[in-house]
């Protein structure tokens, strides 16, 4: 079992190895990867402030754009995955003799490198707007753990999408169409409170609102006056309720990727 | 311990209304290379899917280098190098961390992984090109590239899924070789291919396959033998000539020669190639009859299955 395990570690470490030389020589991915939460900060901080509570909204918003951020991670995963697919190169990786988790839990694992990168990024804009970490040291470090959880749980869920599309076009899409309404149905940009009905409940229970409300409690970031309090049973905890659907998201993903990578073929 | 490479039954395979295999039997000993000829569509890269473990077969079952591919794909695939039909290379890796890495998914420790890249580099004369992306290269070096990695542990069996489709002479001729040296060292090949005078190059037995079925096996001589082998052509000066000619051709050749007045032209299938012409040419110039034009003809894969099949090799391609 635990030869297993450590062959399982090594294999995904090699194929780490592997996608983050991808990375660095198509410096285009992390470009991407970067510039538009950079865009979306400064777009929200000054675009919506004004409206929604100024300086004291500028802090909120900086952790629902973490949140979405790591959340669309997932698209990430996705295109990796889609394109190998499509140049042959899981056919190589079937062919060897390595573990089926290994490739996955490789491309999920340098996803999270990608991420702790995007996350270093927007925290220095989140500081060029205004926004800063109120809390204690090992709360902000929380802060960042559990933010990088949630991004490895999405990560998984990127990689069945990704082994589900039959072309590197669909992936394109089909790998960022359902982060919308996850990331915009949340507390991510507004409180859920003032939602209609279907919609709050909807919101409460999104894992990306537990995560942005959760980042907001752990960094001790302002809320604006007006907004009320998050609510539900996930409002009252979001910690523990950002983590827990985050390894619940691993549970169910990640055995569905493997199941998935076992039958994809080519083309 | 089984002297096969490989060996298969009953292999079939449907994908929606398509049958893509349809009972294919196949056995490759060990040290020798086995050409699976075929079409385009007529199963090959299905077959090699299978083998490779990549694929479940519907039904038959294989055992490759005495595992069953069903039972313990992670066996086989332990013991087996493929090269698929598209060069599964990293674009944006080097060619030497391209080896390295698939060298470390072998289970070789670091410096080991190092060595067997290098080396493995140099076999492939990629020395100078081993630090560039692999983007770069051309469509041969990717070939190669593609060929070294499935090389990497010293595999028992190899699958090569048409190793020179797309390849310039030059490129052909390289593969060519490095295919003959693994063979001289022992491994089983299983080779698929669309030409026939690749698998008559390379191949100790050959599988002609169309439409998912193996509608002839043997070796090249055999199917030579089967399909007429080459016909030696040639072209007079006068078409008086033709008469003496269809007489000396007759005893050179097999069967009777045809021959065509008007065009002065007369051709017969002959067994011995090259030899046969001179022969023929030989004795043509001691009787001194001027000769305007002469060849060899090869049977083209399409003569090949217009005889086994009676349809051509292109219609395979579209069930
Ligand atoms: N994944 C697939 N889905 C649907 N049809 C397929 C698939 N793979 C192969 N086929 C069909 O099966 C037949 C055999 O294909 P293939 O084995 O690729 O032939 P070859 O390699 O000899 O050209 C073809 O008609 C092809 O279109
Ligand atoms: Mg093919």
């Amino acid at each position: 079992m635990t030869a297993v395990a450590t062959s399982v570690l090594r294999d995904s470490s090699i194929i780490t190895w592997r996608n983050l030389l991808n990375i660095r020589r198509i410096p285009d991915l992390l470009l991407g990867a970067t510039v538009q939460p950079i865009m979306f900060v400064l777009l929200f901080a000054y675009v919506f402030a004004g409206s929604l509570g100024g300086a004291a909204y500028r802090e909120f918003l900086i952790g629902g754009i973490f949140a979405q951020t790591v959340a669309f991670n997932a698209a990430f995963t996705t295109m990796g995955l889609a394109n190998d697919l499509h140049k042959g190169i899981i056919d190589r990786f079937r062919s060897l003799p390595i573990s089926r988790l290994a490739v996955i839990l490789g491309r999920t694992t340098s996803d999270l490198a990608v991420n702790a990168i995007t996350l270093v990024v927007m925290s220095l804009t989140g500081l060029l707007v205004g926004w800063r970490i109120h809390s204690g040291f090992a709360s902000a470090a929380a802060g960042y753990l559990m933010l990088l959880l949630f991004a490895f749980a999405m990560s998984w869920v990127g990689a069945l999408v990704g082994l589900l599309c039959r072309t590197v076009e669909v992936a394109q899409s089909a790998g960022l169409i359902w982060l919308f309404p996850l990331t915009f149905i949340s507390s991510a940009f507004v409180p859920t409170g003032n939602m209609p009905g279907v919609l709050k409940v909807a919101a409460e229970w999104n894992p990306v609102t537990a995560v942005a409300d959760a980042s907001r409690e752990l960094f001790a970031n302002t809320v604006p006056a007006t907004f009320p309090p998050p609510g539900g049973w996930p409002g009252e905890h979001s910690v523990l309720y950002a983590v827990l659907s985050s390894v619940a998201i691993i549970a169910v993903f990640a055995p569905l990727t493997v199941v998935r990578y076992r039958r994809v073929a080519r083309r | 311990m089984s002297a096969l490479a490989v060996e298969a039954e009953g292999l079939v395979k449907t994908f929606g209304s398509t049958q893509a295999l349809d009972g294919i039997d196949l056995q490759i000993p060990q040290g020798t290379v086995l050409g699976l000829l075929g079409p385009n569509g007529a199963g090959k890269t299905t077959a090699v899917r299978i083998l490779s473990t990549l694929l479940r077969p519907d039904a038959g079952w294989a055992r490759v280098a005495g595992m069953d591919v069903l039972t313990d794909p992670h066996g086989v695939r332990g013991k087996i190098g493929l090269s698929g039909q598209y060069a599964a290379v990293d674009a944006n890796l080097t060619g030497f961390e391209n080896l390295y890495m698939i060298s470390r998914l072998y289970g070789m420790p670091r410096s080991r992984a190092r060595a067997r890249a290098r080396a493995l580099i140099t076999r492939f004369r990629l020395d100078e090109a081993a630090e560039r992306t692999a983007k770069t290269y051309s469509g041969g070096m990717r070939r190669r590239l593609d060929l070294a990695g499935a090389l990497v542990a010293n595999p028992q069996v190899v699958m090569l899924d048409e190793p020179t489709t797309g390849l310039d002479p030059r490129g052909r001729l390289d593969t060519w070789e490095v295919i003959s040296e693994l063979v001289a060292d022992g491994a089983g090949v299983l080779l698929t291919t669309q030409y026939l005078e690749e698998a008559d190059q390379l191949a100790d037995t050959i599988a002609v396959i169309d439409r998912g079925r193996v509608i002839a096996r043997g070796t090249s001589d055999q199917l030579k033998a089967q399909v007429g082998g080459e016909r030696l052509e040639m072209v007079l000066d006068h078409a008086a000539d033709l008469p003496e000619v269809a007489v000396v051709l007759a005893e050179i050749g097999s069967g009777q020669p045809t021959l065509d007045a008007q065009s002065r032209r007369i051709s017969i299938v002959v067994d011995g190639g090259a030899k046969s012409l001179i022969e023929a040419l030989r004795r043509l110039d001691l009787q001194s009859i001027p000769v305007q034009d002469v060849g060899l003809h090869r049977p083209t894969l399409d003569d090949v299955f217009l005889k086994l099949t009676g349809h051509a090799a292109e219609s395979g391609a579209t069930p």
